[in-house]
């Protein structure tokens, strides 16, 4: 088997231990020490509460935090959560820890709790993110219930959230995966989520984990393998979830997590994306999204300047990338003022399907391309927060359910780059 | 008198004749390694014609900025030039062969120095293109993580990386040819010293201001905070 290449004698020793399990909870660390605690409690309560009968672990995959991470995880006691009318689990609830690596890779970390999961047999299993501050134990029911009670294979979650958190979510991920793969999946980077045992099995030995494109976004290849494979999923709505402070600065390495695997899945996932067409609702447990509209301090002067500055220095880039026209539109944007900002949703789309089938022909390094889109997105996002500053719930989800249709209305535009640059 | 001079003429005729006789072979020799050479040339020619195009040879000129040179200059792409260099080295190589089996004193030795220099000629060509793909790799990568940092003058910043990789490169590729050794040496150790120092002034006294908000932004988050945006991507 491909874990017995990677997995540490101690690890497997644990793991022999424990025996066959029906529930797995993975949890991915590195230096999490202030939260891992809370939520590992959190994670025991939900299993004492929801799933007492069932035989339950927590693995650990730790990327060699400094800061006793592993150390909260296997020392907080079941005692410490049983409180309330229905306390005790009728079956032992482990916690092992192992450190797959010196340094963090969300890969190495999926690919180990993955490994744990067909070594132990679980039917089903749920990653957990050890950052979240809002994490309820009610979210391990909800992720797993459908595949233990329905025989979902994948469960992702929605959230409640801001409507300007998540701006990368709405204007790429989710209307790029929706048009491409048909899906109306509105988290397909996830980091919460419930698959089953049989997914997990199946995803465990195909060749992602040496691909360095992955990055940290192996989450998101997970789910497009899901989607591709046909396995049944659905969507649950777990509330509100505490925003991890992702500032700008942020920007390229979150491009890299998510836009970097999408594009990259591109290739492998031809078959299936190019014969898809439109797209299906997917059935959702509550609802599929709710918006927060309080007031947040946006420095949309920064991003414009950013933008414009982008488009200028790199010029010379985006002359590997884009078409002319769409650089020549691109320039006329750049010129214009802040309150009179617009990035159309139609440029925007050529633009990110431009960049994926650039990337598909690797005009030029495949990381520089990400990070060139990441000037043009700041455009993307301060035309969308211009044009929502005052808008409603409603509003926010009509355009993002008009930018999603115009991916799918320009999906032939990117079959058509795609093949004209073989 | 008159037998003399046909006996003269006789010998002489003899002489060339045998002189003709004793080259003619060497000769044909020449003529044949030449034509083989050419055939050997073309077949090479073709062949790593395929190659460069199956490994997409003009999309790597095209990264490292040579295509750009090549445009310029009015040459063909990248895998044309390489592939007619590599014939013209190749025939020329077959015709030098022939040329030293005529035995002509004096040649011999310069045509074993071209022998001996090919190597080092292909090793300092390789160089040069390496040189130029890092040129071109690095100093996009500058311009972007610059832009992307909102750094000034990004376009400087990557066009000062690509100077000292290209200017370095040359450097070796020089020395690999063996030409003008101590003159190149010289003349990098003072060019890029004088960069060094001309970038350490420019830094100090122009980008004081940079290098006051760099460290602000570096070491004191208070004021990153004002600068940064409040959404969040993910």
């Amino acid at each position: 088997m491909a874990e017995d290449t990677f997995l540490t004698d101690d690890f497997l020793r644990q793991l022999i231990n424990v025996g066959e399990v029906d529930i797995l909870v993975g949890l991915p660390t590195h230096n999490n020490a202030k939260t891992v605690g809370s939520i590992v409690k959190t994670i025991q309560s939900g299993i004492l509460r929801w799933f007492p009968r069932e035989r339950a672990v927590i693995i650990n995959a730790d990327g060699g935090s400094r800061d006793g991470t592993p150390d909260l995880v296997t020392s907080i006691s079941i005692d410490d959560v049983r409180r309330g009318p229905n306390p005790y689990a009728l079956r032992t609830l482990h916690s092992i820890s192992t450190k797959y690596a010196t340094t963090p890779a969300a890969p190495a970390a999926f690919r180990t709790i993955l490994a744990a999961a067909d070594l132990l047999q679980a039917k089903a299993c749920v990653v957990m993110s050890p950052e979240s501050c809002s994490v309820e134990d009610e979210w391990i029911s909800k992720l797993l219930r459908p595949i233990l009670n329905d025989g979902f294979d994948l469960v992702t979650p929605t959230y409640r959230r801001h409507k300007f958190e998540g701006v990368l979510v709405t204007n790429l991920l989710y209307p790029m995966t929706r048009a491409l793969y048909g899906l109306r999946l509105r988290e397909p980077y996830a980091q919460e989520f419930g698959f089953s045992g049989r997914l997990g099995g199946e995803f465990l030995p195909q060749n992602v984990w040496d691909d360095g494109t992955a990055g940290g976004g192996i989450e998101l290849r997970f789910t497009l393998s899901a989607i591709t494979a046909q396995h049944r999923i659905c969507q649950c709505f777990l509330g509100q979830k505490d925003h991890i402070e992702r500032r700008g600065s942020d920007l390229v390495p979150a491009l890299r997590q998510t836009v970097g695997p999408l594009f990259s899945a591109l290739e492998p996932d031809f078959p299936f994306w190019s014969a898809a067409t439109g797209s299906q609702p997917l059935l959702t447990i509550g609802p599929d999204h709710e918006v927060l509209l309080d007031l947040i301090r946006v420095n949309r002067k920064r991003l414009r300047e950013m933008f414009a500055a982008g488009v200028a220095e790199l010029a010379t880039v985006f002359q590997s990338i884009l078409s002319p026209d769409t650089l020549a539109e691109l320039q006329r944007v750049a010129l214009l003022g802040e309150n009179d900002f617009d990035y159309p949703a139609e440029l925007w789309v050529k633009t990110v399907y431009e960049f994926a089938a650039s990337y598909h022909k690797s005009v030029i390094s495949r990381d520089h391309i990400i990070q060139a889109l990441a000037p043009l997105f700041r455009g993307r996002a301060l035309a969308f927060l211009t044009e929502q500053r005052n808008g409603s719930a409603e509003d926010v989800e009509n355009c993002i359910e008009s930018l999603c249709l115009e991916f799918e209305r320009l999906k032939p535009y990117l079959l058509q780059m795609w093949k004209s640059r073989e | 008198m008159r037998e003399m001079i046909i006996s003269e003429l006789s010998q002489a005729v003899q002489e060339l004749a045998k002189g003709f006789a004793h080259y003619l072979p060497r000769l044909i020799v020449m003529l044949i390694l030449a034509f083989a050479g050419w055939a050997i040339a073309y077949l090479v020619k073709i062949v790593l014609r395929s190659i460069l195009r199956l490994i997409q040879f003009d999309k790597l000129s095209e990264n490292a900025g040579a295509a750009q040179l090549l445009t310029k200059a009015a040459l063909p792409s990248a895998t044309e030039v390489v592939s007619r260099f590599v014939f013209w080295v190749v025939w020329l190589g077959f015709v030098l062969l022939g040329v030293s089996v005529l035995g002509i004193l004096g040649l011999q030795e310069q045509i074993g120095k071209f022998f001996y220099f090919l190597p080092r000629l292909f090793v300092a060509m390789f160089i040069l293109f390496v040189g130029l793909l890092a040129a071109s790799f690095f100093s996009r990568a500058a311009l972007l993580a610059a832009v992307n940092a909102n750094v000034p003058s990004p376009r400087v910043l990557s066009l000062a990386i690509r100077s000292i990789i290209i200017v370095f490169v040359l450097s070796i590729a020089f020395e690999e040819l063996g030409i003008a050794e101590q003159t190149m040496l010289v003349a990098f150790g003072i060019g890029f010293g004088a960069l060094m120092l001309g970038l350490a002034i420019a830094f100090g006294i122009g980008g004081r201001n940079l290098a006051e908000r760099f460290l602000e932004q570096r070491f004191v988050r208070a004021k990153k905070d004002e600068n940064e945006d409040e959404f969040s991507p993910l």
